[in-house]
């Protein structure tokens, strides 16, 4: 196959990943997901798709969320990723994995580690959002298991978390938000009786 | 009685602090030295024969260790047993086969010999030392085809004269399956009211997150092999690979480590199981293989696909007289889904009283993948046409659906109730589950709204579906509970659960039934070599029939743990009871001994002899029968005429998956299941185009809901447990799936009534709706005399 960069070719690479710097030399085409999953052993970072559609592979890089499945490793070069390994800080879990355990807001675990980190970064951006600006936010990450709803009632509860309000009860609410326009149905949502 | 702390309780799930850290094991995350990667080199045509395939190329590559095409497999792998590749649908291992059932057993071998049937089929492996290496290897292998006549329509495919599959099944049928009941012919004839449509239920894929996955290695312990796989049933995987590669069972061990999802595409092993267990086999080195997201939309089962021609028969009051149903299931290009169409058959009459019936069925071969096993498995299909054919029959009629529904119900049972169509429900109460969601959902109200809506020409619909399915498949499930001698408690089964979260609920069981401290409790699936046998998680089983099993070897532990106690306290066993995780003397609070003072003595040697040594216990549950969930949903949505936009604005379910053991999963359970079927109600479709390419082949192109899609789901229950198993549970996985694709669909008919429309294929998608509306009402549906 002809291509412009012979394959052999390497290229010296330092990535800070989750504060560790590391130096390599990588092939001009190997994804930043293969480079944190296969030469950095951090396997927390999923891939589970080829189009860039799935989330799953979402980490931080230079503080900004990317598919890393959509960056090369030498884009990436002198810059600094924070991946889900990174997340907790000394054993202590950050609010968003608070609360999806909290909240059931994984099945499978599969997409878990890209949502947990796309909703980290909506916080960052947007501190208190509204339940119609989280499942916007979702839109690059796919579930199959969960239906999104308790992924909804995770970030909300991350958010009120980080915000000082706090949130107790595991699940069993209803969580807050906004009645969608159901035709202008003012009928009160009747929730959860489990 | 045992005192209950844990079950019923909302409990964090023990599975996730391992998986909100990203420190869990997929098979993607192995690692082991000297590990080789596999590419599969697949066929572009439909049907084909293969005149030869060079590999000097690939071969020349660097890093390739090998390529190896049908032929080479063959020689040290046998083809896929035609019990698995039946039996990948695998929630056949009890079905009662009537007179009719699979017809044929075509042999597929895990790398074409020959012929190729479906694009996306494996014809080569390529064995290369890094993922890159065998992706740029497998652009090299060059294979020479001659094309053959294909087909991928079912009903073309039945036709004399279309393109043959296999020698063995005439006009391509590989199953069938009827069942006629009555006096079909009477009850049509001269019938007030008929209503008749031809109904599409779409072929879907599964999409779990996680694709397919295989890694293999030889086992230096058992001169065999180790295989982790993504599977739903590792010890079905495990047989299979065995047989093909005829080594002892003994000498395979089939590990399902943490499984990103499965929704039945992961039953059965696969051609890859067998491929990348043959090379790490035969060339002595692990070995491993990660579908991408576009194999997986090739070469991954897909499900439902099915059409059907419904006609049902009522008097002017919406009272049934007979149901026809003429179904015809795309098996695709080999048999992996050969009972689907049987299941649908087994479930045609739904919740009703249905007086006379003709279910007939057709199974048939084309030249696209298989289609197998996907959440709820033939009962979403049936669900979905009974509930579109009361809807029509009411809609005939002048009715309210809700009406004719309670109308034609079966009354309340307890104790077993055989339909029309040979089934033997265990126990139900429709009534209570459609009384209870009109009530939350204010039906009445809706109405209401609706009109003042329409007279503003606003379109709302408001769909219902009341459902019955088939839950908890034998033909037996296991379990070994093992109190270890310090009274930490490890639990096994040959459940393998991927996301539904039974080490909560197993732990949950084991805290509350023989006060083993929850927290500690290890439940281990999924591994061949320590677990029990097993039919793995599917069909809504993991409770029912797992569950069943644990409860079996929970109260052998909890008896044998109440004569140590009585002896230990010098009490009579009918007298020790436990309370707060202590086994006591009734009525002497504050004393007794805990499960750990308890192991201590059982392991210990100071019993006398007729004390059995250790606290263990492993055993099986063989169910006598299915249980049938239940359940009504109810769907509102908007139609926006102008682009044919549908957005769902309400949801609320009402399910009865009997007794209840982990409220918090349930929820979850349900949220997922009504994510997709909604799915398919709104967006999902596999399709093929003419020349039997895949046109659906990537994320872009297949459309899984994304969170805009829901509103909250408004999650409700109503009880009637099962007499079929101690818990009285009977299985939740499936069954908001099988009751949101009707309800949806009847809500966006609803709104399309001012339009004429009575039925319209989904997935109701805007271009799809919009048309509909252009066209004034080109009904597909027709009301007769």
């Amino acid at each position: 196959m002809a291509t412009a960069v012979p394959m052999a070719t390497r290229i010296p690479v330092r990535i800070s990943v989750n504060g560790t710097e590391y130096a390599a030399e990588v092939e001009p085409r190997l994804l930043l997901v293969h480079f944190l999953r296969d030469n950095l052993g951090l396997t927390g970072t999923h891939v589970g798709c080829d189009t860039s559609q799935c989330g799953a592979c979402v980490v931080y890089l230079d503080g900004k969320s990317v598919k890393s499945c959509t960056v090369l490793t030498v884009q990436a070069d002198g810059g600094e990723v924070q991946t889900i390994e990174g997340l907790a800080k000394d054993g202590v879990y950050d609010p968003v994995q608070q609360g999806f355990w909290e909240m059931h807001g994984l099945q499978c675990g599969y997409c878990t580690p890209g949502m947990i980190m796309s909703a980290h970064s909506l916080l960052q951006r947007t501190p208190n959002p509204s339940e119609e600006e989280i499942r916007h936010a979702l839109e690059g990450n796919l579930c199959r298991c969960t239906g999104y709803q308790n992924i909804v009632k995770a970030i909300q509860y991350a958010a009120n978390q980080m915000s000082g309000a706090g949130v107790s009860g595991n699940g069993s609410g209803a969580g807050t938000h906004n009645p969608q326009d159901v035709g202008d149905w003012k009928g009160e949502l009747a929730g959860e009786s489990t | 009685m045992v005192l209950s702390r844990y079950v019923g309780a909302e409990v964090r799930r023990k599975e996730d602090p391992r998986l909100i850290t990203g420190t869990s094991m997929y098979v993607d995350d192995l690692r082991l030295p000297g590990m080789a990667h596999v590419g599969i080199v697949r066929s572009p045509y439909p049907h084909a024969r293969i005149t030869g395939i060079d590999k000097s190329a690939a071969l020349a590559m660097p890093g390739v260790l090998a390529v190896i095409d049908g032929e080479d497999l063959a020689e040290f792998c046998g083809p896929l047993e035609a019990g698995n590749a039946e039996g990948g649908s695998g929630e056949q291992a009890d079905y009662e086969h009537l007179e009719q059932g699979a017809l044929g057993t075509p042999q597929v071998w895990p790398l074409a010999r020959g012929v190729v049937r479906y694009v996306g089929e494996a014809v080569a492996a390529v064995v290369a030392e890094s993922r890159y290496q065998a992706e740029d290897a497998i652009e090299e292998v060059v294979v020479d085809y001659d094309e053959l006549p294909n087909v991928t329509s079912p009903e073309e495919a039945m036709a004399d004269g279309a393109p043959r599959l296999y020698e063995a099944n005439p006009n391509n049928v590989g199953a069938r399956w009827d069942r006629i009941v009555g006096d079909v012919g009477a009850a049509f004839t001269g019938a007030p009211v008929v209503a008749r449509a031809r109904i599409r239920s779409q072929r879907l894929s599964g999409v779990p997150m996680e694709t397919r996955a295989v890694a293999a290695a030889p086992d230096p312990l058992n001169q065999g092999l180790t295989v982790w796989t993504s599977t739903q049933a590792p010890h079905w995987n495990r047989n299979s690979i065995a047989e093909a590669l005829g080594l002892p069972t003994t000498r395979v061990r089939c590990i399902a480590p943490e499984v990103g999802g499965g929704f039945g595409v992961k039953i059965g092993a696969y051609q890859e199981d067998f491929i990348v267990s043959a090379i790490a086999y035969r060339m002595q080195r692990p070995a491993k293989w990660i579908e991408t997201r576009s194999e997986s939309f090739l070469a991954t089962h897909h499900g439902r696909d099915q059409w059907a021609d419904v006609e049902i028969a009522g008097e002017a009051d919406g009272t049934i007289r007979g149901l026809k149903m003429r179904v015809v299931q795309d098996l695709g290009s080999h048999p992996k889904g050969t009972d689907l169409a049987e299941l649908t058959g087994r479930m045609s009459c739904g919740c009703y009283e249905v007086p006379a019936l003709e279910f007939k069925s057709y199974g048939v071969y084309t030249n696209t993948m298989a289609v197998g096993a996907y959440r709820g498995a033939g009962r979403p299909e049936a669900a979905y046409y009974v509930e579109r054919a009361i809807d029509l029959l009411a809609d005939a009629a002048g009715l309210d659906p809700v009406e004719v529904r309670r109308k034609n119900f079966i009354a309340p049972f307890a104790a077993g109730h055989v339909t029309t169509a040979g089934e033997k429900y265990d126990t139900g109460d429709y009534d209570k589950a459609l009384s209870r969601a009109l009530e939350l959902v204010d039906y009445a109200g809706l109405r209401r709204r609706q009109a003042e809506l329409r007279a503003q020409g606003r379109y709302l619909g408001i769909g219902l579906a009341s459902y019955v399915e088939i839950c908890g498949f034998g033909p037996y499930e296991s379990a070994t509970v093992r109190v270890e001698p310090n009274g930490d408690v490890t639990l096994y089964s040959g459940i393998s659960p991927h996301g539904q979260g039974q080490e909560t609920t197993f732990a949950q069981l084991a805290a509350d039934h023989i006060g083993a401290d929850f927290e500690k409790v290890i439940f281990n699936h999924g591994d061949t070599l320590n677990t029990p046998q097993g039919n793995g998680t599917m069909g809504s089983r993991g409770l029912a029939v797992g569950g069943g099993a644990l409860m079996i070897s929970l109260n052998k532990i909890q008896n044998r743990a109440k004569q140590i106690a009585a002896h230990l306290l010098e009490a009579a066993v009918e007298d020790i009871e436990l309370g707060d995780g202590r086994y006591r003397v009734r009525g002497v609070p504050g004393e007794g001994m805990s499960l750990a003072e308890i192991a201590d003595a059982s392991y210990g040697g100071d019993l006398p002899q007729e004390f059995e040594a250790g606290l263990e216990s492993t055993d099986y549950f063989r169910p006598e029968d299915e249980t049938f969930p239940f359940g009504t949903h109810v769907a509102v949505v908007e139609v926006f005429p102008d682009t044919g936009e549908v957005k769902l604005n309400r949801y609320l379910s009402v399910d009865d998956c009997g007794v209840i053991i982990s409220p918090l999963l349930v929820r979850g359970q349900v949220h997922g299941g009504l994510a997709q079927g909604i799915g398919q109600a709104l967006f999902e479709e596999i399709t093929y185009g003419e020349n039997g390419e895949l046109l659906s082949g990537t994320l872009n192109d297949y459309a899984i809901p994304r969170a805009w899609a829901f509103p909250p789901f408004e999650t409700h229950h109503t009880e009637t447990p099962t007499y079929l198993n101690l818990l009285g549970a009977k299985g939740i996985g499936e069954a908001a799936t099988i009751g949101s694709t009707p309800a949806t669909a009847n809500a966006v008919i609803d709104a399309l009534e001012p339009w004429g429309i009575t039925h319209l294929d989904v997935p109701m998608t805007a271009e799809k709706v919009w048309r509909a509306i252009q066209e004034g009402g080109g009904t597909q549906a027709a009301a007769a005399d």
